[in-house]
């Protein structure tokens, strides 16, 4: 299973042509404690760069954005009552929705785990 | 998701600690402050309900007026009872401009031949200019730009300072005293910005690091920053200047006619009287009141109020999440009509509308000093 990286912070892993979509353990840290997430509605359309969804810390509210193109097949319900779980395990169990992606091409616009380390080290 | 960047901004006494403690530095009322530590913003929050933290407002405008009738000169600014303050004593009250709205929110302690002023870091400047313009010629203004401050807020604060100055644990709630710890001039006023029982320490910037570390060396005291700062006040229903209160918000339109005496109110003498005393008789026509959100989404400032046919009535104005009140609270300006807790609402949230409802302030209750 592939996994790649967004310049907003989203990884998302690919198995077959479905993606898992969340946010990086950087992100989190950045974002701190999270206290609600808002998921796009499964059978959405989004193309890459879409705004999916918002992620709601106690400092402030954060868009998270499609890294890919696709149809939403599954979201996280969990984290409904358990947002938190985006800290504890961002890159697990604070997965945020499943997308069936439209053109696999797109993929390759994304970071890979060592690009995306040396971007978020820019960031710092 | 980046913090903006730190240049040019003043650290405060107890940078070097906030740095080797982990926080992390924001920019804030041109200061680089905490506005967390690797805990986070709830432990923090939760920290403070349930024991103590330590709190950096070094930010804070500590101001003095002397060489005169300091309180009877500040009443010409200020609707607050400053000539019935007695020795000892802290009083809350605001700067009020000629039509009536808030140019600042602060305390005033009366030290006997000298009134102690502390206001907010972000309006410090505006402040000084109006007391120079407005009192300069009669009193000696000073602002004690060096001078460290920090809050130690929560229950077990009292018994964490008592450690170092026994003499803290029978100060009435909102009094003040001068004492010393290991030989460090300190001022240790019993009140906060959380709803909690504790103290504001003003102390030397040469002193302030160690005294600190002794509170932070306590079992019951951590660090803690900005964010729980803030999501403390909001529980408390207390206002921050410029989200809540600002130069067009009237004292009386804030809930703020509880720190205006009557002699004040019906013989003036401030700025802005006249609109004051208007609304405090007939009634303003918004009012702050708490927001509390159904579900879980959070309603932060800029969030329209819409009654429940979808009507704007009006704006929230501070919100976020209450770890102690369990979810999202908030507070906003509704048309005075619409003010009666229980009384529903609808909150624009992104492209949905949200079910509110007015609730009492504060959300939490507080827990000050009374002897």
């Amino acid at each position: 299973m592939t996994t790649k990286f967004s310049e907003d912070h989203e990884w998302i892993s690919i198995d077959g042509d479905v993606g898992t979509v969340g946010i990086t353990d950087f992100a989190q840290e950045q974002l701190g404690d999270v206290v609600f997430v808002e998921l796009p509605e499964v059978g959405a359309s989004l193309d890459a760069g879409d705004e999916a969804g918002v992620v709601e810390s106690v400092k402030a509210a954060s868009e998270i954005y499609s890294p890919v193109s696709g149809e939403v097949t599954e979201t996280n319900g969990e984290l409904e009552d358990n947002p938190g779980t985006v800290n504890t395990d961002p890159t697990g169990d604070g997965w945020f929705f499943k997308i069936k992606l439209s053109d696999t091409g797109e993929l390759d616009e994304l970071m890979d785990a060592d690009a995306y380390k040396a971007f978020c080290a820019e960031q710092d | 998701m980046v913090d903006t960047p730190t240049d040019n901004l003043i650290t405060t006494p107890l940078d070097g600690l906030h740095r080797e403690l982990g926080a992390r530095m924001v920019p804030f009322a041109g200061h680089s402050l905490p506005v967390q530590y690797p805990a986070g913003i709830i432990a923090e929050h939760t920290q403070t309900r349930e024991k103590a933290s330590l709190f950096d407002v070094s930010h804070m405008g500590q101001v003095t007026l002397s060489g005169g009738d300091a309180a009877a000169a500040l009443e010409r600014l200020v609707p607050g009872n400053i000539t019935g303050l007695k020795e000892g004593r802290i009083g809350y009250t605001m700067f009020t401009t000629e039509a009536g709205g808030i140019i600042d929110d602060l305390m005033v302690a009366n030290a006997g031949d000298h009134l102690r002023l502390v206001v907010n870091g972000a309006r410090a400047a505006v402040d000084l200019a109006h007391l120079r313009a407005q009192l300069g010629g009669e009193l000696d203004i000073t602002h004690h730009a060096d001078r460290a401050l920090m809050a130690v807020q929560g229950p077990a604060a009292v018994g964490a300072l008592a450690t170092l100055a026994p003499e803290c644990a029978d100060m009435p709630f909102m009094s003040f005293l001068d004492g010393n710890i290991d030989g460090a001039a300190v001022t240790l006023s019993r009140c906060g910005y959380t709803g909690e029982d504790g103290f504001e320490i003003a102390v030397g910037a040469e002193a302030a690091e160690a005294l600190a570390r002794k509170l932070l060396a306590h079992a019951d005291v951590e660090p803690a920053g900005l964010g729980s700062r803030d999501s403390l006040r909001l529980e408390a229903g207390l206002c921050l200047y410029g989200q809540d209160i600002d130069e067009e918000i009237s004292p009386i339109e804030a809930g703020l006619r509880w720190t205006i005496a009557k002699r004040r109110l019906e013989d003036g003498g401030f700025p802005g009287h006249a609109r004051i005393k208007g609304e405090a008789d007939d009634g303003p026509k918004r009012l702050l009141v708490g927001i509390k959100p159904e579900g879980k989404a959070p309603a932060r400032a800029g969030v329209e109020i819409l009654d429940t046919s979808g009507a704007p009535v009006g704006t929230i104005t501070s919100g976020g999440f209450g770890a102690t009140a369990g979810g999202p609270v908030a507070m906003g300006y509704v048309r005075a009509d619409l003010a009666a807790p229980g009384t529903p609402l609808l909150l624009q949230i992104r492209k949905s509308q949200v079910p509110a409802s007015v609730a009492s302030l504060p959300f939490v209750a507080h827990r000050y000093h009374k002897p």
